[in-house]
């Protein structure tokens, strides 16, 4: 350790826990009570898409809404900005 | 009207043990009946953390499984008169457990008049886990300011909302409350951990209790005494006043700042 280290103040983290714990836990309760297909679902649909777009896993959002009463699957799918594959 | 209070988290390692053993010390040293029930079903601890593990001789499963009276396994604080400890299985059959045999002995110490029921749950959403949490009127939800506990206990709270009796019957919805363990006020103050808002503006809970960072819970669980009797401890105070909240009582939070140091322990480390 040299002595630089000393004044060598790592970066404050919490903040950043904070942040990631907010989406992700936002994330989970929305998909919760949702069926359990719909993880293999998604993967599937990646799939297909990836077959002619090349997007990014994350790229694929689904989600079940209840709208007045009845169930609705909702896909997003963010294209690159160059969309040719 | 007897109370079930599940203390669970998800995680483990947490202070899941730690703190249903010191609840329930809290709770019978304020005069209540007590029972305290290990659901961890092939790996027992709560009897180590109650000190009294030479003293099982019939356990939950023995009692399930109808090899000995409730009496009988029912094991008797030596320092709480009104406090009694069941002993989770050293058995590997998970099924061992089941919903109408829980039910059974949980009817029973109603019946014999407890006042609290307090179910230790294992770490992760198995059987035992889901079993704790079941029947339960109230969870107490312990969680570390650290990510992967925050996430495993919002996890938690998914299933005390829908996989308890309360949820499945459509009855009024189990008492969450949030217990924050292992909380150092030093670097919540730099910057390098979650504060107590933090993560109760995340799992949007009500805290019941804030429990400092501490070298006194190894010593208790070292001496099989829970760390709420250790008088000199600030662990102690922060469950004691756990408790009194439980109980209903207004009490501010403690501890969750730094205590100021003296020059002299500045200047030599204290």
């Amino acid at each position: 350790m040299g002595l630089l280290d000393l004044f060598r103040r790592t970066p404050p983290t919490a903040s950043l826990a904070k942040e990631r714990l907010r989406i992700i836990v936002a994330q989970e309760r929305s998909s919760r009570g949702a069926p359990d297909y719909l993880p293999l679902l998604r993967r599937e649909v990646l799939e297909v898409i990836r077959k002619y777009v090349n997007v990014d896993p994350e790229a694929v959002q689904i989600s079940v809404e209840k709208e007045d009463g009845q169930e609705v699957l909702e896909f997003s799918v963010a294209l690159p900005e160059k969309a040719a594959g | 009207m007897t109370e079930i209070i599940v203390v669970t988290s998800g995680k483990g390692g947490v202070g899941k043990t730690t703190t249903s053993a010191s609840v329930a010390c809290g709770l019978a040293r304020r005069g209540k009946k007590v029972a305290v029930i290990d659901f961890d079903i092939g790996l027992r601890n709560l009897d180590l953390i109650m000190g009294c593990e030479r003293r099982v001789v019939y356990d939950f499963v023995n009692v399930i499984q109808g090899d000995c009276t409730l009496k009988q396994a029912l094991i008797k604080d030596k320092r709480i008169e009104t406090l009694f400890v069941l002993a989770a299985s050293q058995t590997r059959d998970k099924d061992a457990l089941t919903t109408e045999g829980v039910r059974r002995v949980l009817d029973e110490l109603i019946a014999d008049g407890f006042d609290y029921i307090v179910c230790d749950s294992p770490a992760g959403i198995e059987k035992g886990a889901h079993l704790a949490m079941y029947y339960a009127d109230r969870a107490i939800v312990v969680v570390n300011p650290e990510v992967s506990s925050v996430r495993d206990s919002d996890r938690i709270l998914g299933l005390l909302a829908s996989k308890t009796q309360r949820a499945e019957k459509g009855e009024s919805k189990v008492q969450e409350h949030l217990l924050l363990t292992r909380y150092s006020p030093k670097r919540v103050a730099i910057g390098e951990m979650m504060s107590v808002d933090d993560v109760k503006e995340i799992l949007g809970l009500d805290v019941i209790g804030v429990v400092p960072e501490s070298p006194d819970v190894l010593s208790a669980s070292n001496a099989g005494t829970p760390v709420i009797l250790n008088p000199d401890s600030d662990v102690a105070r922060a469950y004691d006043d756990s408790v009194g909240r439980l109980l209903g009582e207004t009490l501010p939070l403690r501890f969750l700042e730094e205590p100021k140091k003296g020059f002299f322990a500045r200047m030599f480390g204290g």
